[in-house]
């Protein structure tokens, strides 16, 4: 299958085989009104198979909410058929508005205003704490 | 402009300099007397509080300053449904402090977000009470005279005793530290301290149901009340809270200079037949609990 290049926009390349739709629905892509290609399990001689997104005009991309979801995407940003910029992602120290507590104890619990954020507290496992209770984030992946 | 809400925020130099404030108010109490004429400490407690208000309050009047605030929700913009920014924006208009208990976790920190004075969290939750563990290093310091080299037992709740996540947390930044965690298995320490304090400190720990088996070894015994306040579900609460009585048969293989605290209230997790041992050290406890939050109001006024 063969999926034309863009001339200006976005491609997520290296999205973990089967995160694309959840990407797509993360960074709003369905609210925009340009081509957008979701590929699915395309060959890859790193990962075996992978997804890719191809959105077809530049929009500001949440990195913070990428590089949570996951962190080995690598963002081409294209112009005039050319990548001018080329960026890996890692996890964010901070999220900020992408989860939720799910702590009854949280003062988030009762004061639903405030803006829930997390920070990384182990790199290696992936564990994201809340920043007012310390609570875990249990469900990685789970976008609020 | 600074705030304490968690112990870990002040280095172990900075609670070095607090207790040896203390240890000087409690040698030249005259000298503070008039240390915080002019000021004023907001208490903004949400949840009943008896100690913990009272020892700030008695510290602020002894260092010569004034106090005001609400001893529970109820007699608060809180029951009107004011967010705690809200409550805090409006106190640090009035005061030059603020002491702030709460029963959701993590309210004091919202608090020092939107605060114009210095915010000491006097407890959220099951989560921290940086007071209390000052309270508890001055004992331990008073008692033994060092924070190494020492074998610490933390009895009873050690799931939502926030007492016992603190006081972890500051003397895990000490040498030789072991700790002995005696608890039921439903209120055994959270996974997280384990691995994110304990493992990654390398500090040798170990975890039991047995009080009687853990006393022999032990230099400081900690032990806390099953708080029924945490507890969503009574039955638990009532199925867990007996579990530990400290009596006079318990302490027969105790260490001749073991130190036992309490962050108090107890009910009855240490008999009072216990009071007279000289190892008890709870009362003197609150009592450094005083000295450690006139010495921490000073800090945080930064007052000479």
């Amino acid at each position: 299958m063969i999926v034309n290049p863009i001339t200006n926009g976005v491609v997520l390349d290296h999205i973990q085989a089967g995160g694309a739709m959840a990407i797509y629905k993360a960074l709003n892509l369905d609210k925009l009104g340009c081509q957008v290609a979701i590929i699915k399990n395309a060959e890859s001689v790193k990962m075996g198979k992978k997804d890719i997104l191809k959105i077809c005009e530049p929009i500001d991309i949440n990195f913070d909410v990428l590089g949570y979801m996951d962190p080995g995407i690598t963002v081409n940003i294209i112009k005039d058929g050319a990548v001018v910029e080329r960026k890996k992602l890692e996890l964010p120290q901070r999220v900020e508005g992408v989860i939720k507590c799910s702590n009854p104890r949280c003062i988030t619990s009762i004061e639903q205003e405030l803006p829930n954020i997390f920070k990384l507290t182990d790199r290696e496992n992936r564990v994201y704490r809340c920043i007012y209770c310390e609570s875990k984030y249990k469900n990685q992946g789970d976008i609020k | 402009m600074r705030s304490l809400i968690d112990i870990q925020e002040l280095s172990t130099e900075e609670i070095d300099e607090l207790i040896a404030t203390a240890k000087d108010i409690i040698a030249n109490p005259v000298k503070y007397r008039e240390k915080c004429r002019g000021k004023k400490l907001a208490t903004l407690f949400y949840e009943p509080s008896t100690r913990t208000r009272l020892s700030f309050e008695a510290a602020m009047y002894e260092l010569g300053g004034n106090v005001l605030g609400f001893a529970s929700s109820d007699n608060s913009s809180a029951s009107k449904g004011e967010s705690v920014a809200d409550t805090v924006r409006v106190v640090s208009g009035y005061a030059d402090i603020i002491a702030m208990r709460h029963p959701k976790e993590g309210a004091p920190l919202v608090a020092s977000m939107h605060s114009l004075v210095p915010v000491i969290n006097a407890g959220d939750g099951g989560h921290n009470h940086p007071t209390q563990t000052l309270a508890d290093l001055l004992t331990i310091n008073r008692e033994k005279g060092r924070f190494s080299d020492l074998t610490i037992g933390m009895c009873g709740d050690l799931k939502f005793g926030r007492t016992v996540h603190s006081l972890i947390g500051a003397m895990s930044r000490y040498d030789n530290v072991k700790f002995v965690l005696i608890s039921p298995d439903e209120l055994k320490l959270p996974g997280y301290i384990k691995q994110e304090t304990l493992d990654r400190k390398n500090i040798e720990y170990t975890e039991t149901r047995s009080l009687e088996e853990a006393i022999p070894s032990l230099d400081i015994l900690y032990m806390t009340r099953v708080q029924k306040e945490r507890f969503f579900n009574e039955d638990d609460y009532i199925r867990l809270k007996d579990t530990y009585i400290l009596n006079e048969a318990k302490l027969l293989k105790a260490k001749k200079d073991l130190s036992i605290l309490h962050p108090l209230p107890r009910v009855n997790e240490i008999s009072v037949e216990i009071d007279k041992d000289p190892r008890a050290c709870y009362f003197e406890q609150t009592l450094n609990g005083k000295y450690m939050r006139m010495a921490l109001i000073l800090k945080l006024l930064g007052v000479e």
